[in-house]
């Protein structure tokens, strides 16, 4: 792909005596959402762990703006402007929102309009500003994880299964965020389940199966193509409408 | 002006703050309240064991990490002062000279062990510090010649702290050498507990604390949590080897019993968590109710044990000597209804 901020090609990893990603080959591209499905178990959150360093690959390429970032460690990664966003949401628990927020700033203090342009999507954040992080609910620590990644402006984001038990409100909020994200050229790679959600924000579908990409289109495409939904992903639109 | 003190980080709690503002005062005036040698000798084992504590707390409580070597840096700084002074004469230049070196060589055998063992797991990590500092009491004892063996050896301190030196203060009449010493003591450990203090709240003692709570999450953020690791146990290796400094100052003697020895560790461990892991505050309380009951209950217990003599079975259990068995059944149950320590209990209200 001409314009790819991202490309992975051939990549395998092994967990263990686990064979899990078996080859994966695909490029997001720049500016864009590129949304990763696939049924569990299918290898999605491997793959960004291991785009993070988190997992090293044990064969392929991952390349990151023009760089070869395959085996780099997991510091590295996140200092070339990748952030991430885990399944397990992964706020420090003991430190106060705002800790949480100041140890994701890496370039200094946070600048004070960005972060009352993220407390405009989720106002919960400003509200337990002083709070052990620990004490939010289960969608307001999705939200301070997916607020750490935002705080400063990087060129790629990971995230993990943000809609995963949380409420309809708050995935509105998440929607506005990323699509504001997206419209400041920010790029976004997305695991998602919820179809309704990917749809609604995805510009580019990739769909994982066994380890392996098994589809590629555009999310409209995809959205439109019931059959393979149903074949691919064991759902279609009309049956979760 | 206090706040600033302590970096913020205050207390939150009335009983907290009274406690400790009375530990404060009682270990500022010691000198004036205790003109006996063992509450003199209490107290300045209470302020090194502060600073100790403290250090160990930067660790274990901070950064999540489990070392054994704690009182190998104790007993470097120990040695190092003792050595110094007992080799090259009793001055400043000799006590200046063996701090610095048992710095030198804590921080680079701090930062050896950092480097190559942080990298795997706790457990082993553990274990490797347990190797090294039992190897270092082993070569402490053997190199007799050099350090005295199992006897240790006593030493000689500057001429202004020694127990005969008189001196004339402005305003407060004539001190002694002693008290000096004390002082000098008192003032270190407390400057030294500011500073730790200052660290846990700097945004470097805040990435501590999150590669304590996940360290894959930390490093996902950019953090190069080897970095901060070693770094944390280079400060608490640091910071132990000045409390060992100010041990031998006060004591005029080392030796592998008063240091190096392995109960003196698991004594560091039960006093952080008696006090509270990852607060700092818990090492002042801590340190001070472990010293006061290892000085102090077996004459409470001898006590008691007279005053039941008639009862069947209570003498025999209250004797002295039964003053370990006590202190584990206060542990337990001090683990048991205090699992955040003394201080999160006291914050909890």
């Amino acid at each position: 792909m001409a314009d790819a901020l991202l490309t992975l090609e051939g990549v395998h990893t092994h967990i263990g005596q686990y064979h899990i990603l078996q080859g994966v080959d695909f490029a997001v591209p720049r500016g864009a959402m590129t949304v990763l499905l696939g049924r569990n178990g299918a290898g999605k959150s491997t793959t960004l762990r291991t785009i993070m360093g988190l997992w090293k690959p044990s064969r392929g390429k991952i390349t990151f703006e023009g760089r070869e970032i395959g085996g780099w460690a997991t510091p590295d990664i996140a200092r070339a402007g990748i952030g991430y966003v885990p399944e397990t949401m992964g706020v420090f628990a003991d430190l106060t929102v705002r800790e949480n927020m100041i140890l994701a700033a890496r370039a200094g203090a946070p600048d004070a309009a960005r972060l009352e342009w993220i407390f405009g999507f989720f106002p919960a954040l400003k509200r337990f500003w002083t709070h052990p992080a620990g004490v939010l609910s289960g969608g307001q620590k999705q939200m301070l994880s997916i607020a750490r990644a935002i705080i400063e402006p990087r060129p790629l984001i990971l995230i993990d299964e943000p809609t995963k038990g949380i409420a309809p409100a708050i995935i509105d909020n998440m929607i506005s965020a990323f699509d504001e994200l997206k419209r400041g050229a920010t790029t976004l790679l997305l695991v998602e389940q919820n179809f309704r959600f990917a749809e609604a924000l995805g510009d580019h579908a990739v769909v994982m199966d066994d380890g392996r990409i098994v589809h590629r289109e555009t999310m409209a495409a995809l959205a439109a193509d019931t059959a393979t939904q149903t074949r691919l992903l064991g759902l279609s639109l009309e049956a979760h409408g | 002006m206090i706040k600033t003190l302590l970096s913020g980080d205050l207390p939150r709690s009335r009983l907290l703050s009274g406690l400790l503002v009375l530990i404060l005062a009682t270990l500022a005036a010691a000198p004036l309240l205790f003109p006996g040698a063992q509450a003199i000798n209490t107290a300045a084992k209470i302020c090194v064991f502060v600073v100790l504590v403290a250090s160990y707390d930067l660790l274990l409580g901070y950064t999540g990490i489990v070392s054994f070597a704690h009182t190998m840096f104790y007993g470097l700084g120990g040695y190092g002062v003792g050595l110094a002074l007992y080799s090259w004469g009793p001055t400043w230049a000799s006590a200046l000279a063996g701090l610095t070196i048992a710095l030198f060589a804590g921080l680079a055998l701090a930062f050896l062990i950092g480097l190559f063992s942080l990298r795997v797991r706790a457990i082993f990590f553990a274990m490797v510090t347990l190797a090294v500092a039992s190897a270092f009491a082993i070569l402490a004892a053997q190199l007799s010649s050099f350090t005295g063996g199992e006897d240790g050896r006593s030493f000689r301190i500057p001429e202004l702290l020694r127990a005969d030196a008189l001196i004339e203060l402005p305003f407060v009449g004539p001190i002694t050498g002693r008290t000096i010493t004390y002082y000098v003591v008192f003032l270190s450990a407390l400057a030294s507990f500011l500073g730790a203090l200052r660290i846990v709240n700097s945004p470097f003692g805040r990435v501590l604390q999150a590669i304590r709570e996940n360290d894959f999450r930390a490093e996902a953020l950019g953090y190069r949590t080897i970095f901060y690791r070693t770094s944390a146990n280079c400060l608490a290796a640091g910071m132990a080897v000045f409390a060992g400094a100010l041990n031998s100052l006060w004591f005029r003697y080392t030796g592998p019993d008063t240091t190096l020895s392995f109960a003196i560790m698991l004594d560091i461990l039960l006093m952080v968590v008696i006090g509270g892991m990852g607060t700092m505050y818990g090492a002042v309380i801590g340190a001070t109710l472990f010293i006061v009951a290892q000085n102090y209950l077996q004459k409470l217990m001898g006590a008691a044990a007279k005053s039941t003599e008639a009862l069947p079975l209570l003498p025999h259990l209250l004797h002295p000597d039964r003053w370990l068995l006590w202190l584990g059944v206060l542990f337990v149950l001090s683990v048991y209804f205090f699992p955040t320590g003394i201080v999160g209990k006291l914050r909890q209200g």
